[in-house]
């Protein structure tokens, strides 16, 4: 790295001879999962030079189990098949934490739009499905570390979770996979609002619906009929279903689950690459 | 024959009502340094993104070494390297890991990334700084750094939008030098935009000025101000802003350096400083 400073042009000639030669480019289908890589890589470059997001957003889920959790555990009003409610709760709280970041997620990308970064990359040899792909799988991980951190603040407060390996790698997919959905609708009412303040508005209006409108807190059986219906349609409610059944052992769906979540993502994928070229005027 | 690097024929666009480029016609050769210079809202900006493929044009309108903007998008990026006008390096990444980021999709292989990016960032002087959050960074070092981002992939087309905007005059000398050194190195070819009309004449081998979305006088810098004295009949050379005074300023600049203009401008200079 350090060459003798005494002979400067010299030294910067056969100091960059490898910017010489463009990179050959890589071959068809291996350019996604390098694009959707070099975007993960970028996430957690941020998140170790920045935890206190991290930090800050911990605080809600906890204040969820710790309160709502051991208090409905006390009052049993909600039927949980007989395990402690705290337990049934934990499940739908990683999956809102998770949530609640994707949902945001757009705002990044139109912060993005008004630094120049995202022009940028629009110019690099990326096509806009794979820079949507690679962002959401990016707001997947960040939401995965988030999702990590809630399991343990739930192992604390004493949940009975599953620490097999395998059913966790499971959870881990889940998270993304519902991520990625939540992501991409978030950057698909970026590419339709395009400001940052409308999109705020957006993400706090359908937050709570979807949350609520969802099994997170309370089974389907004890919902109205229309909230079943919304529920039903919801893919939250198959991403807390998927956790619930992986990290407490309940019955779950796992196969229609996963299928609502992937159809969910490619749906998201493509919504959001259609509007992604809006951003970029 | 050598093949231009950059071929605009006809090139139009608009944003809504705002002809922002109105027939464009413009080449650049392979390996000169070509200065598109013009008064704000002139459509410098606009017609960059065109090339870029930032803004989709229709087929016929742009070519960059032979390759249609609008069919042969992936293979015009490869050959690109973009500054933008506004500053755009990631404040919350290292200068290295912003320089990483691009070899990444530029698809430098693993095994030389690390490497090539080191290079990257020792053309443009910013190795011991390599490991500082970007936002610590000074004007000069931040345009510095979207310079090694931009050489990362070794561009056959280096796009500068303004590079020097808001830099002091030192920063602006050093910026230059460092992408003379590389274009040394590299035989690039270099299309830039500047207001600094003292720097078109130093550094430029061409120049195109544009007003209302159109190229009004093209040639080396030295040509155009012999054309002026000839023009006025003057025996001192006048200077090149001086030319840029003669077409900007002729008559039908009620529309220019219209507010949004100046302070999309402000903005990014205040960004720098
Ligand atoms: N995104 C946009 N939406 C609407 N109008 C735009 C947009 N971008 C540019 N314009 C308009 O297009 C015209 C050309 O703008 P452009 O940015 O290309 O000028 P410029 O020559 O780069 O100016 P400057 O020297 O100030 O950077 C201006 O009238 C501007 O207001
Ligand atoms: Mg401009």
């Amino acid at each position: 790295m350090s060459e003798a400073p005494a002979v400067p042009q010299a030294a910067s000639a056969d100091g960059i001879g490898l910017l010489l030669q463009a990179p050959r480019p890589r071959a068809g289908w291996r350019l996604l999962p390098a694009r959707v890589g070099a975007m993960c890589a970028v996430e957690l470059q941020k998140l170790r030079h920045d935890r206190t997001e991290l930090y800050t957003r911990a605080v809600q889920p906890a204040l969820w189990l710790l309160i709502f959790g051991q208090t409905f555990t006390r009052i049993k009003a909600i039927p949980t098949d007989g395990i402690p409610y705290i337990d049934y709760l934990a499940p739908g709280i990683i999956a809102q934490s998770a949530m609640f970041i994707a949902i945001f997620y757009g705002i990044q990308i139109i912060w993005e739009r008004d630094a120049g970064i995202l022009n940028k990359l629009l110019v690099t040899p990326t096509p806009r499905s794979a820079l949507i792909t690679g962002k959401a799988f990016a707001a997947g991980v960040k939401s995965l570390v988030q999702a990590v951190v809630v399991v343990l603040i739930a192992a604390v407060l004493g949940v009975a979770l599953t620490w097999n390996p395998l059913k966790l790698l499971g959870v881990a997919a889940v998270v993304v996979l519902g991520s990625v959905f939540f992501s991409c609708l978030s950057m698909t009412i970026a590419g339709i609002v395009l400001s940052r303040d409308r999109l705020m508005g957006f993400g706090q209006a359908i937050t709570m619906p979807l949350f609520f409108g969802s099994n997170a807190l309370y089974p389907l059986s004890v919902m109205p009929g229309w909230l079943q219906a919304v529920s039903k349609g919801n893919p939250l409610s198959y991403q807390v279903d998927a956790l619930r059944g992986l990290l407490l052992g309940t019955p779950a769906h796992l196969a229609l689950d996963f299928a609502v979540l992937l159809v969910a993502a490619a749906l998201g994928i493509a919504a959001a690459s259609s509007l992604l070229g809006r951003l970029a005027r | 024959m050598t093949q231009d690097a950059v071929a605009c024929t006809g090139l139009a666009y608009a944003f809504g009502g705002t002809r922002a480029v109105d027939g464009l016609d413009l080449t650049v050769a392979e390996g000169e340094v070509f200065g598109l210079l013009g008064p704000n809202g002139a459509g410098k900006t606009t017609a960059i993104r065109c090339i870029t493929t930032l803004l989709p044009v229709p087929a016929g309108m742009v070519r960059v070494f032979g390759h249609d903007t609008a069919e042969d998008r992936m293979a015009v990026r490869r050959l690109l390297g973009y500054v933008p006008q506004q500053l755009s390096a990631d404040q919350s990444l290292t200068g290295r890991e912003n320089v990483a980021l691009f070899a990444r999709v530029f698809d430098v292989p693993r095994r030389e990334r690390a490497a090539r990016v080191g290079q990257a960032l020792a053309a443009v002087d910013l190795t011991d700084a390599a490991d500082r959050l970007a936002k610590t960074y000074s004007g000069g070092m931040v345009r510095r750094l979207e310079l090694a981002q931009a050489l990362v992939s070794a561009p056959r087309l280096l796009i500068l939008d303004e590079p020097t905007i808001g830099l002091d005059p030192i920063a602006r000398t050093g910026v230059w030098e460092h992408i003379n050194a590389v274009r040394a190195a590299t035989g690039m070819t270099v299309l830039v935009t500047t207001h600094y009309m003292d720097e078109a004449d130093q550094y430029c081998d061409r120049v195109g000025l544009m007003h209302h979305g159109r190229v009004r006088a093209l040639g080396t810098p030295a040509e155009l101000r012999q054309g002026l004295a000839a023009r006025r009949g003057t025996t001192t050379l006048p200077t090149l802003e001086d030319v840029f005074r003669e077409v900007a300023g002729s008559g039908l600049d009620d529309e220019s350096g219209d507010f949004r203009d100046v302070r999309s401008t402000r903005r990014t200079a205040g960004r720098v400083g």
